[in-house]
């Protein structure tokens, strides 16, 4: 087992996460959950792998963010001006997206080669153990994902707009009462969210396991990407983190299931098959000792979720 | 404005007044669901004729396939019976605002103790059917209850966002279930445990055909019954006791539960058991009624379905029986539909017509002509 090379596989599936992370910060941010993650990765990952495959690449990534933005401005007009329970509708999204996306995915190929370039960095890539994990053969989208977490750093703490979106998020009535249009910058973030989870999507079907498995297309990722956002306490930095490191389990619980031993003990995953499926457990359990670990440290500081996270704002009433 | 805007021209020819309800008139609920119902099935009919499906057909097929005649309508009913107790199961939780979606992880480990009373081999063989069946039942009860109480400790003691909680447990469960079918229960090397005995079933209609012909073949088993029973004692439970009083003030407002005293973190855990449970009782009656042995993949996502059932049903127990029953006659005659994500499609735009509709039980909603 190479070390390194599960660490590069981790990076690589972990933009997955990455991506989808980032666009439920950016919701949550501006005081919307939105629990479609999954649903509007599955429609991404079939307009992007249908578009991308038939017609052009970049087309196709447009498209899937495009349609993942249409799905979440569903769930902004049912949250946002019909005052739903935003955590039922994000549900409901998911129901929606899955299903549309195996409906119209019926019949497409299984497999292909990858749609979008893969690029190896001249000089970064020399670096020892980094150049090989994060610069070397990393689809095009990976790199794109390392630029998205400082930008939205960037934008959400040292920009006027990102300190619109956190006024949004934490005290709409305030910002308000400031000139913000609490209405619009909840639109405009819930559909930035649904653009990246389609991103994410079309990630997987284009780039990580270029094809369309039906629904094992996307597996648990747009559940544990709403995770990840806990885990980074609505930071991109520590979110970046989570998602490489739950990406790199993942990889991890899959190569141990091949060698006859690990570190010269007979291995029980290979000699016993069905104890692989503690191994599958495994990144599910770290999930969960995540959030623990998240809300234990979140409850010793006192920090926590946007205060006006899931409370649809209407103006003018009062304790909204 | 200045002056010199001119008069703004109206895109529509009549505008939407709203105005916030001071209460809401009785029966408002139940016609606001069916409207959204009918409306879901409106938009689903339009995407099927669009992705090239004859609606009229695949609706006329569903309701064929699942009541046309008293054999299948027995078929509907045994699909239903794990949507009622999974349904009932979210219904519990939603209405205090605990959101326990992972009802299909729980589901799946009440099947495995139900299982394990059978395979684990201390009940000797030729045991009594009444030794049995409340074993299973309650076993499946019980590993439900823990596994959903695991959520319930975290969200309770350290505020652990439940829903990742619950959902993540279901991966979990699924990955020990199949643990136990491909190896220690496997028989033969298949993904299947062996037959359980004739004794561990749970009696169907069809058992007593010899002594009524016409019940022959229909496979309606007492998990409907216990199902009914349970629909019955949550509504007890919520309506009728102290405990019920305090779960639904902590969903309508919890900070005044919490100026009443009411200890809110053991009543977040006894609502996740109660839960848990009922989910716990969906997979152990159906392994025990219908599947008679554990296997991958008995559910087609009953868990989850749980979750409309319970909006569908506005949380009210008796509310779910019936929702449960239209489901399981989706489920039913979604089996045959093709493509295979019809049903999950028709689903979510059920759920988000409902919830959609919602804003007319809290508005009147008027169109003012112009």
């Amino acid at each position: 087992m190479n070390l390194e090379l599960a660490l590069a596989a981790g990076v690589a599936a972990g933009t997955v996460y990455l991506f989808a992370a980032i666009g439920e910060l950016y919701a949550e941010r501006a005081g919307i959950i939105n629990l479609g993650v999954q649903g509007m990765m599955f429609v991404g990952a079939l307009v992007g792998f249908k578009i991308g495959s038939e017609v052009d690449p970049w087309l196709g990534v447009l498209l899937a963010m495009a349609a993942g933005a249409l799905l979440a401005l569903l769930h902004g007009i049912v949250s946002i001006h019909l005052q739903a329970n935003q955590i039922v509708s994000g549900l409901a999204l998911t129901f929606l997206g899955t299903g549309v996306a195996l409906v119209l995915g019926e019949g497409l190929p299984s497999g292909s080669p990858a749609l979008l370039p893969v690029i190896t960095l001249p000089l970064l890539s020399q670096i020892p153990v980094i150049g090989i994990v994060f610069f070397t053969e990393q689809s095009v989208l990976v790199y794109i994902g390392y630029l998205l977490v400082p930008l939205t750093s960037l934008w959400v703490f040292h920009t006027r707009p990102g300190l619109h979106l956190r006024a949004v998020g934490e005290q709409p009535s305030a910002a308000d009462a400031l000139g913000v249009n609490v209405y619009r910058q909840r639109y405009a973030y819930t559909m930035l969210g649904g653009a990246l989870a389609g991103l994410a999507g079309a990630t997987i079907t284009m780039a990580l396991v270029p094809g369309w498995h039906a629904d094992k297309t996307v597996i648990a990722q747009g559940w544990i990407a709403v995770a990840l956002v806990i885990f980074g306490q609505w930071k991109p930095g520590r979110t970046m983190f989570g998602a490489y490191m739950v990406a790199f389990i993942f990889r991890l619980t899959l190569d141990m299931q091949g060698p006859r031993d690990l570190w010269g003990i007979p291995n029980i995953f290979f000699e016993y098959q069905p104890s692989t499926f503690f191994l599958g457990m495994l990144p599910y359990v770290m999930v969960i000792l995540v959030l623990v670990f998240a809300a234990s440290e979140a409850n010793r500081k006192r920090l926590g979720a946007p205060a006006a996270l899931g409370l649809p704002y209407v103006r003018g009433e009062r304790g909204r | 404005m200045s002056a010199a805007t001119p008069a703004r021209r109206h895109l529509l020819p009549f505008a939407v007044r709203a105005e916030r309800r001071l209460e809401t008139p009785r029966g408002l609920g139940f016609l606001t669901t069916l409207g959204a119902v009918a409306v879901a099935l409106l938009i689903s009919a339009v995407l099927i004729w669009f992705i090239g499906g004859n609606p009229v057909n695949a609706y006329a097929h569903i309701v064929r396939a699942s009541l046309g005649s008293v054999g299948v309508l027995s078929d509907t009913l045994v699909k239903a019976t794990p949507l009622i107790f999974t349904g009932l199961a979210c219904a519990v939780a939603f209405r205090m605002r605990i959101w326990n979606i992972g009802a299909e992880g729980q589901l799946m480990m009440g099947a495995w103790g139900a299982s394990a009373v059978v395979l684990v081999g201390w009940l000797p063989e030729g045991t009594s059917g009444l030794v049995y069946m409340p074993l299973m039942v309650v076993a499946g009860a019980i590993a439900g209850a823990l596994w959903a109480g695991i959520a319930g400790w975290l969200k309770a003691r350290l505020n652990v966002n439940e829903i990742i909680t619950t959902l993540m447990l279901v991966y979990i469960a699924v990955r020990w279930v199949q643990f136990w079918v491909f190896g220690p229960w496997s028989e033969g090397g298949f993904q299947m445990s062996e037959r359980f005995p004739r004794e561990a079933w749970l009696p169907r209609l069809t058992d007593y055909s010899e002594a009524v012909p016409d019940l022959a073949g229909l496979t309606v088993h007492l998990g409907f019954i216990i199902a009914l029973a349970a629909a019955g004692l949550v509504w007890y439970l919520l309506e009728r006791t102290r405990k019920g009083y305090e779960i639904r003030l902590i969903g309508d407002n919890p900070r005044a539960a919490r100026y009443a005293g009411i200890d809110i973190g053991r009543t977040i855990i006894l609502v996740m058991l109660i839960s848990g449970a009922l989910a716990g009782l969906a997979g152990a009656t159906e392994i025990a009624g219908s599947v008679h042995r554990l296997q991958d993949n008995f559910s087609p996502g009953y868990g989850f379905t749980g979750i409309i059932v319970a909006f569908l049903a506005r949380f009210n127990p008796i509310g779910v029986v019936v929702a449960a029953i239209a489901f399981g006659a989706l489920i039913l005659a979604g089996r045959e539909i093709q493509p295979a994500g019809i049903p999950a499609m028709i689903q979510g735009i059920i759920l988000f017509c409902v919830i959609a509709s919602d804003v007319f039980l809290r508005y009147r909603v008027r169109l003012v002509w112009r």
